[in-house]
């Protein structure tokens, strides 16, 4: 399959490459757009894979919602860049040091020791034949795992209390549109007569259905 | 995977394929061209941030106010939530009435943060 | 599935209808500094509520859901311990709320929410499940860390256990995929059967994915080397939600460990001894030798239950049923005792407002000897002084590593338990022996009460009728796994 390779490869490495742009990148905004190149690249691998619903689903709530509040945290975030730079220069060396040990570990640990993948059980739920991957995961999701699912949708209400508990604050004095309101004013309530004494003048009131006092 | 059914897959996908490859050109074309063709003569009152003719007051980047944060996070819970919804379309006739309710019970619960949502006003701009 | 059959999971149904509801009542009656009061006691209502349904659940095991959802004698031990911690920490929130004007009525519901989290976590026998369960309580829990937002330490504590919350749930889930490629399952009896078979013995990449998986647990317990956000967040969230994070939470993700390690890999034993074994030494050592240098008795507290953490994984790194019993019994032990200490510090107030060093206490016994004797019998307790509650917990865990031949443990905990005597005693030394401070104002009803009760139950804990129903309780919990 000479096709879905070249693809697999494409997407791979444009992936691993708009990863590390992420991190290289000095620009946080670029930095999140390479975050959406990756999540394309992503989503090609997932269709290769065979599972378009995944892909999709990358596209929509990823790319379409998740780097667009990413983007507004990086636009509120009065960070001072520079500032952060040097710190970041200060700390490299510990930073490399951790990560180098890392990654030694890793390759002693994959080096030394095989991976065995064979004592894998048959999978939980076989795919159906011929069934789109959409189609089989509806299949499954909403009655052999309505306990998950039903947890998913607590798990996002929640979220939505959070967000309205931690930020939500109405400024005072604010004046809303109220259309039945304003609709409901006649002559009576909304003007009235005042009459000003010749060389004197007048405060005009804040509330208008009240005859305001002429001063003096 | 079979090879077969990649290939199918695959198949679906070309006009994709071929449209982000237009895309990509075109993009790239109008991209690349100005570098070889446009007349460039810059100079620092040209090329500086224009701001009503009087110099610039601050930094473009400017903090965001909190609200923009609200209601993209309200958009992605609801996002997530719509999402939900495809496999269930597409498998609806295979899943009987325990799936039909087992969605509207999932619904039901976010319709009811989406009531204490709307109750609170996060859905106004002030 | 009918509605019957989800009979086991009716606590749950409960606790989470509640929620919705108390949401509903909430936003539809006018807004106040302190419209959540009458939200308050419905929740405590509701808690209760499943508590007694609970109990009433006949004593077989039963699993729903292929085995994502289970519910046994160890399950409704736990969870019981959960409802109570829940429904005691949002009793001792609301003067303190109200103090400070912010009683909203969506501080019960996201309580209400994290308990059903907890339950779930309870019963997870699923990697899925289990996840889900540590999400709901992580991010209701996140939520009321930063619930006084306009306070700094308040929205520092949310975002610093966020952050790290955050990267432990990472981990989590990273485990669970090693272990799920590995076995091709995420239900925990398919995982427990292919890790006991000759198949997987000693295979590196299931290895790999326990221990992430007990990293991202051992965060949620805060076992050191995973506790560095313990102080910090203990200290800045406010005091009744610091009381929640030291009693429920703690009690579902040490349940979730006995879960994932009894339950789910008991062919891998070897190998997460170890860890436990670790993860216990460090958290009794750290705990002991940390408190010392405190001024913040909320910071104590932390370490406190950093070093408490330790005890309990003692009876776990032992893996007989001994040694789950252990466990249970020191995690109900725990969570009166540290309502009771809480229920204490809430009561630390001043004309000023609240204050929470130790130099506060000074001279306690003279302006308030009751308050000073409860302190002083929670403190003794605390440092295993016997005959009270605390010692009978200790006793039980060290026993079983002393049958399963971890004698290390059991002395550096019993080393430990000493070191930990001397900050306890220090609180008491202070509050009978130093030059009187400031009289505290007098304790309000529900703190008093919850003293009360804290009080009686670690004094009288050696009597059979106190003590003897939940050792006997624990002892069947604890024959629920296959040692």
């Amino acid at each position: 399959m000479a096709l879905t390779a070249g693809f697999f490869y494409l997407f791979a490495t444009l992936a691993v490459f708009s990863a590390v742009m992420v991190i290289v990148a000095k620009n946080p905004v670029h930095a999140v757009l390479f975050l959406i190149l990756t999540f394309f690249n992503a989503a090609g691998l997932f269709i290769l894979l065979g599972a378009e619903f995944l892909a999709m689903l990358l596209i929509i709530v990823y790319v379409g919602a998740v780097s667009v509040l990413f983007l507004f945290v990086v636009m509120m975030l009065d960070v001072d860049f520079a500032e952060l730079r040097a710190g970041f220069i200060k700390n490299a060396p510990l930073g490399l040091m951790v990560g180098g040990i890392l990654v030694i570990e890793l390759i002693m640990v994959l080096g030394f020791q095989v991976l065995k993948p064979g004592i894998a059980a048959q999978a939980s739920v076989p795919i159906v034949p011929g069934a789109s991957n959409t189609a089989a995961l509806g299949r499954v999701l909403y009655t052999k795992y309505v306990y998950f699912f039903q947890g998913a949708g607590l798990i996002l209400l929640v979220a939505m209390i959070g967000a309205i508990v931690l930020t939500l604050r109405h400024k005072e004095g604010v004046k809303r549109q109220s259309i039945a309101a304003q609709n409901a004013r006649t002559p009576a309530t909304a003007m009235s007569v005042v009459k000003v004494p010749s060389g004197g003048s007048m405060i005009p009131d804040a509330k208008p259905a009240r005859v305001p006092e002429p001063v003096e | 995977m079979t090879d077969a059914y990649a290939l199918f897959l695959l198949r679906d996908y070309l006009p994709i394929v071929i449209f982000i490859g237009v895309a990509l050109a075109i993009g790239l074309a109008l991209m690349v061209a100005p570098f070889l063709i446009a007349v460039r003569n810059p100079d620092p009152e040209k090329v500086s941030a224009y701001e009503c003719g009087f110099n610039a007051f601050d930094d473009a980047r400017m903090k965001f106010d909190v609200r923009f944060y609200l209601v993209s996070i309200l958009f992605i819970i609801f996002d997530l939530e719509v999402a939900f919804l495809f496999p269930w379309a597409v498998a609806f006739k295979d899943i009987g009435v325990f799936g039909f309710w087992s969605m509207i019970v999932f619904l039901a619960v976010l319709t009811v943060g989406f009531v204490y949502e709307w109750k609170k006003g996060a859905l106004e701009w002030d | 599935m009918t509605l019957a059959s989800l009979s086991p999971l009716w606590p749950e149904l409960i606790v989470a209808g509640a929620a919705m509801l108390l949401l509903m009542v909430g936003v539809f009656r006018p807004e106040t500094d302190n419209d959540g009061e009458a939200v308050g006691w419905l929740a405590i209502l509701a808690l209760i509520g499943a508590g007694v349904v609970i109990i009433q659940q006949p004593t077989a095991s039963q699993t729903l859901f292929d085995n994502a959802f289970v519910i046994d004698g160890f399950g409704r031990f736990m969870k019981l311990l959960v409802l109570a911690g829940s429904a005691v920490a949002l009793l001792l929130a609301f003067d303190d709320f109200r103090d400070h004007k912010h009683m909203k009525f969506e501080y019960p519901v996201l309580i209400l929410l994290a308990t059903v989290g907890m339950m779930m976590m309870v019963s997870a026998s699923d990697l899925i499940s289990l996840y889900l369960g540590l999400e709901l309580q992580s991010l209701a829990l996140y939520v009321v860390a930063a619930f006084r937002r306009d306070d700094v330490r308040s929205s520092e504590a949310g975002l610093k256990y966020f952050v790290l919350g955050a990267l432990s749930s990472g981990m989590l889930l990273y485990g669970a995929s090693l272990v799920y490629g590995f076995t091709g399952s995420t239900s925990f009896p398919v995982i427990a059967g292919i890790a006991k078979s000759s198949v997987a013995a000693g295979n590196i990449g299931l290895i790999f994915g326990l221990v992430f998986l007990m990293v991202g647990i051992a965060f949620k317990i805060s076992a050191v080397p995973f506790h560095m956000w313990t102080p910090d967040v203990y200290e800045g969230a406010p005091t009744p939600v610091t009381a929640f994070f030291a009693a429920a939470p703690k009690i579902a993700a040490m349940a979730l460990l006995c879960r994932v390690t009894l339950g789910a890999f008991p062919g891998f034993t070897a190998q997460w001894q170890q860890i436990i074994v670790f993860l216990s030494l460090a958290s009794m050592l750290l705990g002991a030798f940390a408190a010392i240098g405190q001024t913040s008795i909320k910071r104590l507290m932390a370490y406190s239950s950093i070093a408490n953490v330790g005890f309990a994984l003692v009876g776990l790194s032992a893996h007989s049923a001994e040694g789950t019993q252990g466990v249970l019994i020191f995690m109900g032990v725990y969570l009166v005792m540290t309502l009771g200490v809480f229920a204490c510090i809430l009561s630390m107030r001043r004309q000023g407002g609240a204050v929470d060093t130790i130099d506060d206490l000074a001279g306690l016994s003279k302006h308030n000897l009751p308050m000073a004797m409860t302190l002083l019998v929670l403190m003794f307790s605390l440092a295993g002084i016997p005959p009270l509650a605390g010692f009978f917990s200790k006793w039980y865990v060290f026993l079983a590593a002393v049958n399963a031949n971890l004698w290390l443990l059991a002395v550096v905990g019993v080393l430990a338990s000493v070191v930990g005597a001397y900050y306890y005693l220090r609180i008491v030394k202070i509050m009978f022996f130093d030059d009187a401070a400031e009289p505290f104002l007098p304790v309000r009803a529900k703190a008093l009460a919850v003293m009360a009760v804290s009080v009686v139950f670690v004094l009288f804990f050696v009597l059979p009728f106190i003590g003897g129903p939940i050792v006997e309780a624990a002892t069947a919990a604890a024959k629920t796994f296959r040692y």
